[in-house]
């Protein structure tokens, strides 16, 4: 069952973000432009120096314990009651809806359920907290888009239409969705290494489906998919280009 | 078996006519599926009610098989226990063998399948004949189940039709499905007439009134349990529910969950044999309550969710690895998601171990059991009780899955990601030296057998964020 998420009680003056190890590697830019869509409300967005992973690939290969002392680190580095948003549906689902779980009976349980309840998923908290969805204005040329659903964004934090409710807000953008658009890319972290020929048929699936709407990128609310799946269209040589939705829409409304 | 589901996956993976199969089955299923649960309200509200069914018989299930018992003995009903696949098969056996049976007649029963009972009995001299139509023809084809709900997925008409020429006295090749029932129809008619005993699985059984619930699509199922004179029952200990009441919110759930059927052409309920007075019926009925590992499920608290099941499939009909790699793939009698987590808690993580990590944990099976299984989170319980040896394992086989190598890769992970100062060090280093790994250096070669390698970017957002002033608190 998805989390069920609700609104801060007040408008937050302060946000936290929390980047994900991913993104800071190898996808900084898409990084930066949720920040900057979130500054660009009048929001002060603080990034804490001292995060780093929320701790899903032990959790999910069976390290719990590894995975626990990864995700104290961030306990430790988000301290204020502030939200904390996530441009990722899969980091924000581990903290939101695992770290209760994780820390159950640990010295920290509370603390980590205090987190998890301030833990929010980008496109969500833009459309739910912000209403950017009625204050986007284009100033891009005309595009064809597709979307790709992130598993974790929409099976573990609800996150479904409100991506999309963004995308259709721009008014030189066409939104083809594929017929494979809340089919898992299989990427699945330590999966596409453990499973290869498993994850490379969903992953070659996945771009057919993408192929097929003739869209000219592929927006998604998630880097690992992202990665698995503009690896996959560049290997093929497919033009469609894969693109974080921060970074979409960022790039439309203010330029880069 | 198990072990070896990455060579399983790469055949069916080159097989395209059994891709092909696999992807147009499971896509026409989740449309069927979906159009019964358009509405999202009445869809939550009802697999809620559903898993509040299931839970709460768990909760009292020792009570319960009690109960049920003394209701199935008083309503003439023969009740035996059997702790493992062996006790229940010679438990069968013998009662077959008080009665001088040489052909049994069976409804579709995947916990016969658990038993390997057709082998037991063929081996004992007794013929076992599948009447549901999909085991008939993988019967027919020497086959294992590929689905739970359709047990010939895998096979497209052609595939049949070759099947029936070749087995069926006189039946030429043709894949008009209307004269390939037909057939089977008249092949079976003969076998249901001829039967010495029937036997079926159960889908739930009723502590309130000690029935047995049954349900089928072809009457074969009906024709099993009334035709011969002997009918034997084989079903888990969780197929328990409390009361006769508990049976309708099942009912309109597993269908539409399972085929995208409203309800099924038949629902049994068989509460006792003929009784005097009666015209038809079987003269006995013997219900066989299979163990098999249950109880070790049920006693941890999480994994007992695991015994909600009601066997609908749509966790795989839903499963982007299922639909790829079909149901032979999995290496044991349950596939897909469920399977994933039920067989390496049966047979232990030792003989399954691989079966719990050929997941993507994308929850599309979460999404749609009817009892709200939270399958993902047992994967991962799984994985966990596979890495660690434990002192007291709630899994057959805990720590079977432990690798040194593996254990001290994740040591050096958290060493470097709990701590800020090593994390930024780390980072700095990989962004400028993680370009120079090979594509072909271990791990990376699997991803970039169909994918470009990651770029490690110039600098990461830690220094992107403070650069552009963002604060640090």
């Amino acid at each position: 069952m998805p989390a069920h998420v609700t609104p801060p009680a007040e408008m937050p003056k302060d946000v936290y973000y929390f980047g994900t190890c991913l993104v800071d590697l190898f996808f900084p830019d898409a990084g930066l432009a949720g920040m900057e869509l979130l500054k660009r409300q009048g929001i002060r967005v603080v990034f804490p120096q001292d995060q780093s992973c929320c701790g899903q690939p032990a959790f999910n290969s069976g390290h719990r314990s590894e995975a626990r002392e990864v995700a104290r680190a961030q306990l430790d580095a988000f301290p204020e009651d502030w939200p904390i948003v996530v441009p990722s549906g899969s980091c924000a689902g581990m903290m939101r809806v695992h770290y209760p779980d994780l820390f159950q009976g640990d010295r920290d349980e509370e603390r980590a359920k205090a987190f998890a309840g301030r833990v929010y998923e980008l496109s969500w908290f833009l459309v739910h907290v912000l209403g950017l969805d009625t204050k986007l204005v284009d100033k891009g040329e005309k595009v064809t888009v597709t979307w790709h659903g992130s598993c974790h964004s929409m099976r573990e934090m609800g996150v479904v239409d409100e991506p999309k409710r963004l995308i259709r807000a721009l008014s030189n953008v066409t939104l083809v969705e594929n017929p494979r658009e809340k089919e898992c890319c299989g990427f699945g972290g330590t999966f596409a290494v453990r499973q290869p020929e498993v994850s490379a048929a969903m992953v070659a699936d996945k771009i057919d489906a993408i192929g097929q709407t003739g869209a000219a990128r592929v927006v998604s609310g998630d880097c690992g998919c992202l990665m698995n799946i503009g690896g996959a269209l560049d290997k093929a040589g497919k033009p469609t280009r894969p693109q974080h939705l921060a970074e979409f829409l960022l790039e439309r409304c203010h330029g880069r | 078996m198990a072990a070896d589901f990455s060579t399983r996956a790469h055949d069916a993976l080159n097989n395209p006519q059994l891709r092909a199969n696999f992807r147009r089955a499971m896509d026409g299923l989740m449309t069927k599926r979906a159009a019964q649960f358009e509405d999202k309200d009445n869809w939550t509200a009802l697999r809620a009610k559903g898993a509040a069914i299931k839970a709460r018989a768990l909760a009292q299930l020792p009570d319960l098989l009690e109960e049920f018992e003394q209701k199935a003995i008083a309503n003439g009903i023969t009740v035996h226990w059997a702790e493992t696949t062996a006790d229940a098969n010679r438990i069968v056996l013998e009662i077959l063998t008080a009665h001088g049976a040489k052909k049994v007649i069976k409804g579709k029963s995947m916990v016969s399948e658990e038993m390997h009972l057709n082998a037991h009995l063929e081996a004992h001299g007794i013929k076992a004949v599948e009447s549901d139509l999909g085991e008939y023809i993988i019967q027919l084809a020497g086959e294992a189940p590929s689905h739970i709900v359709m047990p010939c997925i895998h096979k497209n008409k052609g595939e049949i039709a070759q099947l029936f020429t070749d087995n069926i006295e006189n039946q030429p090749y043709t894949e008009d499905v209307d004269a390939l029932t037909a057939a089977a129809r008249q092949v079976l008619r003969r076998e249901f007439a001829s039967a010495d005993a029937g036997l079926s699985g159960a889908n739930f059984l009723v502590a309130e009134t000690g029935s047995l619930v049954l349900i089928e699509n072809e009457g074969n199922g009906r024709l099993s349990t009334t035709l011969p004179p002997l009918h034997i029952a084989v079903a888990g200990i969780e197929k328990l529910v409390e009361k006769l009441d508990d049976v309708a919110p099942l009912l309109a759930l597993l269908p539409r969950s399972a085929t995208g059927q409203a309800i099924t052409t038949y629902v049994n309920m068989i509460t006792s044999p003929r009784k005097s007075g009666e015209q038809d019926g079987p003269r006995q009925v013997h219900l066989v309550l299979l163990d098999n590992g249950r109880s070790r499920v049920y006693a941890d608290e999480q994994l007992r969710d695991t015994l909600r099941c009601i066997r609908c499939g749509a966790c795989m009909n839903h499963c982007p690895v299922y639909s790829r790699v079909g149901g032979h793939t999995y290496g044991s009698v349950y596939p897909g998601p469920i399977g994933k987590i039920l067989t390496p808690q049966l047979a232990g993580l030792d003989c399954a171990g691989d079966l719990p990590h050929a997941s993507t944990l994308c929850n599309a099976c979460v999404e749609v059991c009817p009892v709200q299984i939270p399958i993902a989170d047992i994967l991962v319980r799984l994985r966990t009780e596979a890495a660690e040896p434990s002192a007291s394992p709630a899994v057959k086989g805990a720590g079977s899955g432990h690798s040194a190598v593996e254990s001290a890769v994740w040591k050096g992970w958290q060493a470097m990601y709990a701590n800020p100062a090593a994390y930024k060090v780390g980072t700095k280093a990989l962004s400028v030296v993680g370009n120079l790994i090979p594509a072909a250096a271990p791990l990376l070669k699997q991803w970039t057998s169909v994918r470009t390698k990651p770029k490690f970017a110039a600098k990461t957002l830690h220094q992107l964020a403070r650069e552009k002033g963002y604060d640090n608190e």
